[in-house]
């Protein structure tokens, strides 16, 4: 079901978002480095794809032109401006360590005995997660089960949707999910990764390894989610703000201290 | 400064009106009685039309007596209470939509449940024939620089009760709502109007589905006060014990859904479990788990079941262990705290001067309780407190009805031990000649105002006014320099009636 005054944008997007989403999910190296498409782009990419998906499902949510699909939009892009600088500078922190934005390099690096504990890593993984958070429509910053449209933010600004389109973008929402837990693991996580060459059995293994990965991380983030209510949308400033910091401080200790 | 007393001397006594005095006025004394209203030194409990009279109920707030005073309009029109006091609005409006009696010099003339769809004016007054009228209603306007509407229902995205609340926001933040009701009109009044006595005690109890004893109880006793009958003790006592039993169901699916709608579930499961013990011990003590139909007047319809008094003291020793510690659970999150703390504030002076009752007025310094003043049987003999707060908020009217759970809890032990074997009906012979009674009777939300005329053995006439009626404006007055995203919050903490306001 359409709005009748809804615009060829309002039809593509589903569509520009999920294939957004699904080539920047395909960038991530799951179980194994050097995945087919792993060295096509490198994580600036990933940022700037899941970028375009927000730009044009903040265009569909205006598309119409009820007010929810507006609350939705302003509320979207709000959170969106704060969460990626968070995520770009977490980005630089881990690439200056890493000596890459190549993300099977860096889960390479990252799997290897070089790294060691590192402040600059610790503060990077909690900026990853608070980003991964609020990008991901997830309590305390948006309740994706919510029924209160006053309440809502992505939900509001896709409630316009039904269907195969309604489908598409949850779907792409689901993936980009799958992206951001396989970016956590990949990068902080890469344990059990297959590196390039090895055997079937390995395989396997990284393959099984992944998968309890995502079990524990679906866990984890359910009982998160449970033990917290959500914060006032005017609180999520402060929360991506401390996201921010964490990224700027752990890209600067790495400046100041070679060590860290 | 006139007190209740004089207005009453001031008028004719209107015979057979118990157990409160109803007196017929002029239109001075009528004025006199707004201003003592708007002054402070009386409150509204009611203001209800017939086709050539009007009539309003009020509170002596120093003394607690109550009175009816009564004023006939054979032109049709009346001096508006609104014009001075500003509670009594949308009860006019109302008048003027199912009566057609006109408020002089109202503030406010627009139509509140006639949404021009009934293809008549005044169905309880003069039926004048209307085409249906498609003109959109005229909201309150607000301007400013960058305002915009956020249009909000009737239809919502979740199932509740159809209502429209128009926001005018600058950003995120709430300039003005402004609401629209009457969606749920259900014709109650004139559907009443010449039934019998058992047909419209059924109907009162589905005048909202969540407060069916309470509207039972209200609507049985305004029935028994009119006709000087007396209930048999048990009788009493089992209404009691299913107005706590209410009354508990209702604050613990209130407590979990306030917390759930800051997207804590948590509570929320937590809170309907312990809601679904109770509604099932009131199943099998009482055949419903609503326990709906059971109120009738003159007693009970049936008494407990043999196994009620044991499931409903189960259901009570579960609730009982189990409550602390969701207490401590909501009072140790921070991030729910941070949330319901300092969000959608009432004054205490709006509560006063609203007469709001229930959880809205008793968290914002107005400790009135029907169960106490002007209080009923069992309540005088029974121990409990009424609590209070003074800081109008969310959380005050969370921990409102925290407080009302354990007195409840309680309530409910000391009836179940007073219980003792007896009759729990006396029949009802309703005499000939025309009587009228009114009674007040406290439900979970508030004070439930329940009149009614007799004659002929029918009802001719029965009012029955939801506490809502005076916490919706509140909700307007709360949510201002809130943000939208906090709305829902507000609401489902104030948790007003849709149907019971609609009738």
């Amino acid at each position: 079901m359409l709005a009748e005054n809804a615009s060829w944008l309002f039809r593509v997007t589903p569509y520009i978002t999920f294939a957004a989403i699904w080539v920047a999910a395909a960038l991530v190296p799951t179980f194994a480095t050097g995945l087919e498409f792993n060295w096509s782009a490198d994580l600036i990419a990933i940022v700037a794809l899941l970028g375009s998906a927000r730009f044009f499902l903040a265009l569909a949510g205006m598309d119409v032109g009820t007010s929810f699909g507006g609350i939705g939009s302003s509320r979207e892009v709000m959170i969106a401006a704060l969460a990626e600088p968070a995520m770009l500078l977490m980005v630089f922190c881990v690439a200056l360590i890493a000596g890459s934005t190549q993300l099977s390099t860096v889960a390479t690096f990252m799997a290897s005995s070089e790294v060691g504990l590192r402040v600059s890593l610790g503060m990077a993984m909690i900026a990853l997660i608070m980003v991964a958070l609020a990008e991901n429509a997830r309590i305390p910053i948006d309740n994706p089960a919510t029924h209160l449209e006053l309440t809502m933010v992505h939900e509001a600004m896709i409630l316009e949707y039904s269907g195969r389109h309604l489908a598409m973008i949850e779907f792409g929402a689901f993936l980009k999910l799958q992206l951001y837990v396989s970016l956590i693991i990949c990068v902080f996580f890469p344990w059990q990764i297959t590196t390039e060459g090895a055997g079937p059995l390995s395989y396997l293994v990284s393959v099984a390894a992944y998968i309890l990965k995502l079990v524990i991380a679906s866990f984890l983030l359910a009982v998160f989610e449970t033990a917290t209510a959500k914060v006032r949308v005017f609180r999520v400033p402060e929360f991506l703000g401390a996201a921010l910091m964490l990224g700027l401080l752990g890209t600067l200790l790495r400046f100041v201290s070679r060590g860290f | 400064m006139p007190a209740l007393i004089d207005l009453i001397r001031a008028g004719r006594r209107v015979e057979r009106h118990n157990p409160w005095p109803r007196v017929s006025v002029d239109s001075g004394t009528w004025r006199s009685a707004a201003g003592a209203l708007a002054d402070g030194g009386l409150s509204l409990l009611g203001l209800w039309g017939e086709p050539a009279r009007v009539h309003m109920a009020l509170l002596d707030n120093s003394t607690s007596n109550i009175g009816v005073i009564s004023l006939d309009c054979p032109d049709r029109r009346y001096p508006s209470v609104a014009a001075r006091h500003r509670p009594a609005l949308r009860l006019e409006r109302t008048i003027h939509d199912l009566f057609g009696l006109v408020a002089i010099e109202t503030p406010d003339s627009r139509p509140w449940l006639d949404h021009g769809r009934w293809q008549m004016h005044a169905p309880l007054g003069e039926r004048l024939d209307a085409a249906p009228d498609a003109a959109p209603y005229p909201f309150l306007p607000a301007e400013g620089d960058s305002l915009h509407q956020i249009p909000v229902g009737p239809v919502h995205a979740g199932i509740i009760e159809p209502g429209h609340f128009r926001f005018t926001a600058s950003g995120e933040t709430v300039v003005r709502l402004e609401q629209r009701l009457g969606y749920t009109h259900k014709g109650i009044e004139g559907l009443m109007a010449g039934s019998t006595v058992e047909q419209a005690a059924r109907l009162a109890g589905r005048v909202s589905g969540d407060s069916t004893v309470a509207y039972g109880l209200a609507f049985a006793q305004a029935v028994e006060a009119a006709q000087q009958i007396v209930v048999p003790p048990r009788a009493v006592l089992l209404r009691a014990l299913m107005a706590e039993l209410e009354r508990l169901a209702n604050h613990l699916g209130d407590i979990g859904a306030i917390c759930n709608d800051a997207s804590f579930a948590l509570m929320h499961a937590h809170c309907g479990v312990l809601r679904e013990r109770v509604l099932r011990a009131a199943d099998a003590a009482f055949g419903h788990r609503l326990m709906r139909d059971i109120v009738v007047p003159g007693g009970l319809a049936r008494d407990i079941t043999g196994e009620g008094p044991a499931a409903i003291r189960a259901a009570l020793e579960q609730v009982r262990r189990h409550f602390p510690s969701l207490v401590e659970l909501y009072d140790n999150t921070a991030s729910l705290q941070d949330r319901t703390v300092g969000t959608g504030i009432v004054t205490p002076a709006l509560a006063r001067q609203f007469a709001a009752g229930g959880y809205v007025g008793r968290a914002s310094g107005r400790g009135y309780d029907a169960r106490r003043s002007p209080g009923y049987h069992p309540y005088d003999g029974l121990r409990f407190d009424v609590p209070v707060l003074s800081d109008g908020d969310v959380n005050a009217r969370v921990w409102i009805r925290i407080r009302e759970v354990e007195q409840s809890l309680s309530l409910a032990g000391q009836i179940l031990d007073a219980l003792e074997a007896g009759p729990i009906k006396v029949p009802l012979q309703i005499a000939p000649e025309p009587c009228e009674g009114i009674a007040l009777v406290e439900g979970f939300r508030g004070d439930i105002l329940a009149w009614l005329r007799l004659s002929d053995g029918r009802i001719e006439r029965c009012h029955l006014r939801d506490p809502s009626w005076f916490q919706w404006p509140l909700l307007e007055a709360a949510i201002e320099g809130n943000i939208v995203a906090d709305f829902p919050l507000c609401n489902k903490s104030f948790n007003c009636s849709y149907s019971g306001h609609d009738l």
